[in-house]
């Protein structure tokens, strides 16, 4: 799970971490009163989108000017300008892709003068199964591009867990971003504060890009970006209470209320399998047999007759898709009770697009069986290779 | 004698009052794997409310199981806010061999039950994983054990139902399963490929392998590398393979957290070459996994 910048920020300030000062705005009049609430005389106005590449985005509407969506403001007139062009206006970004994302609220915040910028996050790190910070003098940029273009840049500090973090692991950081002085020892209460942050909310990601030296010579997070483990979610109800659900994709909120996983792609052929593996590998063979996948969907384990059907309802919300492939390696679920499942659901639903249904496991015979006898136009399939040739196929006669 | 469980192995189950624990213990005890005890806190020493269970000693910890049955593996099943505890639990018990088929735990949890692992003489399957399965000998885990026939291939895989898919098909082709494992899709996890597939090399009633993969991660890459520089050394044995989520969008989790290309790193068709670079025949669909397999064996 995401949260906006400014969520981000105040969880910094709760745990003493430095950063620019600034407050959330939900329409033009709470914008303006920067002023009274920041020490100014600059103030910096950002879009609140759960994508980066705001600064170097650009508006769908014209109203909303040439600017990005990050702007310099020197006046409660400037900031209320930039207020009321970006709020309910929608953002494109290089991560947002071509539909953009509507501003429902900026972020106000002080203006810093800045001496240098650099990058630094911590995440779980697959290799070490430990979290890892990783540090660049290279702040502001994309750090993949970074990795790519200049790896000796980048330092990679993992913490055991068992000593957790020590103020060695924030001078070797501090020491390879070159800083010097007082900021050594800056760096080395930043980073343990960050390490605890990490552990006390659970997050899969941080990052603080850029982080900043300003020309005071102070250590501040002018960015920050933070994921969260949705494993963990259950034991934070305060980082669950920052979800946007207007961040999401409807689709793909209202698959989570079911326990579905899914995700939507730009083919049109809906796929509803058990297993995420198994899920991968059907969108992968129906590409094979020259068609696309409309969509991921994972039913997990137990695929009732209440998730099938919910299931169904969200693949056919996708106006693109034009055939269904459910393939159910069903284990020892019982393929009569899974079939009665798929029968049920489609009867209710008036499903009018080609319906190919693959079942394996236990008394696949008697599942087979029921679908046959069901009345309804479904195709019956062997395996999976059959499936994705019965899909494309009826697709492609449809057509 | 496979590889990891056999008809020997002794299995305990923790959490085994709760409804998966109970029905899946059943299956496992159906299928002939010795089930010698189960673990609920506070349910020591009372008999289970299943009747198919009822003759299954039950201990308050891992410890007492172990110490009074002499089992040698856990399968644990406790609820994902509860799971590390009983991971960590049995490590401290000393279980040579530990199955977490749970789902989703949180992976800050799994950061500190990999640390306790160091060190320790148990080895961890998973979690987030259907298990392990040596046909007719023994079966930890959900795999259904119908779609299996005692044979020479060794079955290694990050996917669950992906897995179920390549011993179908290797059942089809007539080559049956030395053993199947599934090694689950959390980010961190217990045993890896390489661990799996260092077994498989060892083991002589292991004669081919197949590896089935996901996007994310670098591990089918890693796991390449080691195929490749143990057939230097004249240990290889015929190999076909597969990759989930070619059609995949960057950037985006699919199901499994372990489960996301990012940053441009975890592609499927990198795994692909790196896997071909090694020898390692890449089935051309997932639905030609014991075809492909059956042609590498053939050479």
């Amino acid at each position: 799970m995401n949260i906006h910048e400014h969520q981000a920020k105040e969880l910094l300030e709760q745990f003493g971490i430095p950063a620019p000062k600034g407050f959330a705005a939900f329409n033009v009049k709470e914008a303006g009163e920067a002023v009274q609430r920041l020490p100014g005389p600059v103030y910096v106005i950002k879009a609140q989108i759960h994508a980066g590449g705001r600064g170097k985005g650009r508006f769908k509407e014209a109203s909303a000017g040439e600017k990005g969506g990050v702007r310099i403001a020197k006046s409660r007139e400037e900031i209320e300008q930039a207020a009321e062009q970006m709020l309910g206006a929608t953002l494109v970004t290089e991560q947002t892709g071509a539909d953009g994302r509507v501003v429902n609220r900026v972020y106000v915040t002080e203006g810093v003068e800045i001496d240098r910028e650099l990058y630094l996050s911590a995440l779980v790190d697959r290799a070490t199964s430990r979290i890892a910070f990783i540090a660049s003098s290279a702040g502001g940029m994309d750090i993949e591009q970074v990795a790519h273009d200049t790896p000796e840049k980048i330092i990679s500090v993992s913490i055991d867990p068992a000593s957790g973090y020590q103020p060695f692991h924030g001078r070797r950081i501090a020491f390879a971003l070159g800083l010097e002085g007082k900021q050594v020892g800056q760096c080395v209460k930043l980073i343990g504060d960050l390490y605890k942050l990490v552990l006390a909310k659970d997050m899969s990601m941080l990052e603080i890009n850029p982080l900043i030296v300003t020309k005071g010579g102070e250590l501040s997070c002018l960015d920050a970006k933070f994921s969260f483990d949705s494993n963990a979610l259950y034991r934070h109800p305060d980082v669950l209470e920052m979800r946007d659900l207007a961040e999401e994709d409807p689709a793909e909120v209202e698959a989570s209320k079911y326990d579905l996983s899914y995700v939507k792609l730009d083919g049109s052929i809906g796929c509803m399998v058990n297993g995420a593996g198994l899920a991968m590998a059907t969108m992968d063979i129906i590409k094979l047999c020259g068609e696309e996948p409309a969509n991921f969907l994972d039913v997990g384990g137990g695929a009732s007759k209440e998730k099938v059907q919910a299931a169904f309802k969200i693949i056919l919300s996708d106006p693109s898709v034009k055939g269904i492939l459910v393939n159910i390696f069903g284990g020892i679920m019982r393929c009569d009770i899974i079939a009665e499942g798929v029968v049920a659901a489609a009867r209710e639903m008036e499903i009018t697009v080609p319906l190919v249904v693959r079942l394996e496991g236990t008394n696949v015979e008697l599942g087979k069986k029921i679908l046959a006898e069901s009345g309804l136009k479904i195709t019956p399939a062997d395996n999976l290779g059959d499936a994705a040739e019965k899909i494309t196929a009826a697709v492609k006669e449809a057509s | 004698m496979a590889i990891l469980v056999d008809k020997n192995t002794k299995v305990i189950c923790q959490g085994i009052t709760g409804a998966q624990g109970t029905f899946h213990t059943k299956q496992a005890k159906a299928y002939g794997t010795q089930i010698v005890g189960g673990v609920t806190p506070g349910k020591g020493g009372t008999q289970h409310p299943d009747a198919e269970l009822a003759d299954v000693p039950m201990f308050n910890s891992a410890a007492e199981a172990r110490a009074v049955t002499g089992a040698d593996a856990t399968s644990i099943y406790v609820p994902p806010p509860f799971a590390a505890d009983a991971i960590l639990e049995a490590i401290d018990a000393g279980f040579p061999f530990i199955v977490a088929i749970t789902e989703g735990i949180p992976v800050l949890d799994m950061v500190k039950v990999k640390r306790a692992l160091t060190g320790s003489g148990s080895r961890l399957l998973g979690p987030n994983c259907p298990g392990i399965l040596t046909p007719n000998q023994c079966k930890i885990g959900i795999m259904p054990g119908n779609i299996f026939k005692p044979g020479r291939v060794g079955i290694v895989s990050r996917s669950g139902t992906l897995t179920y898919e390549a011993v179908k098909q290797t059942s089809d082709v007539d080559l049956g399963q030395s053993t199947a494992v599934g090694i689950g899709g959390d980010p961190v996890k217990g045993l890896e490929f390489i661990e799996v597939l260092e077994l498989f090399l060892g083991d002589p009633d292991t004669d081919s392998i197949i590896m089935i993969g996901e996007i994310g991660g670098s591990a089918e890459e890693e796991a390449a590398e080691f195929i490749k520089s143990e057939a230097k050394k004249g240990r290889s044995k015929p190999m076909a393979g597969f990759i989930a989520g070619s059609t995949a969008p960057p950037g985006r989790r699919m199901g499994h957290a372990g489960a996301i290309i990012s940053g441009g790193k975890g592609k499927a068709e990198d795994k692909f070459e790196a896997m071909r670079s090694a020898g390692i025949a890449i089935a051309p669909s997932p639905s030609a996994l014991g075809t492909t397999l059956l042609g590498a064996i053939k050479g």
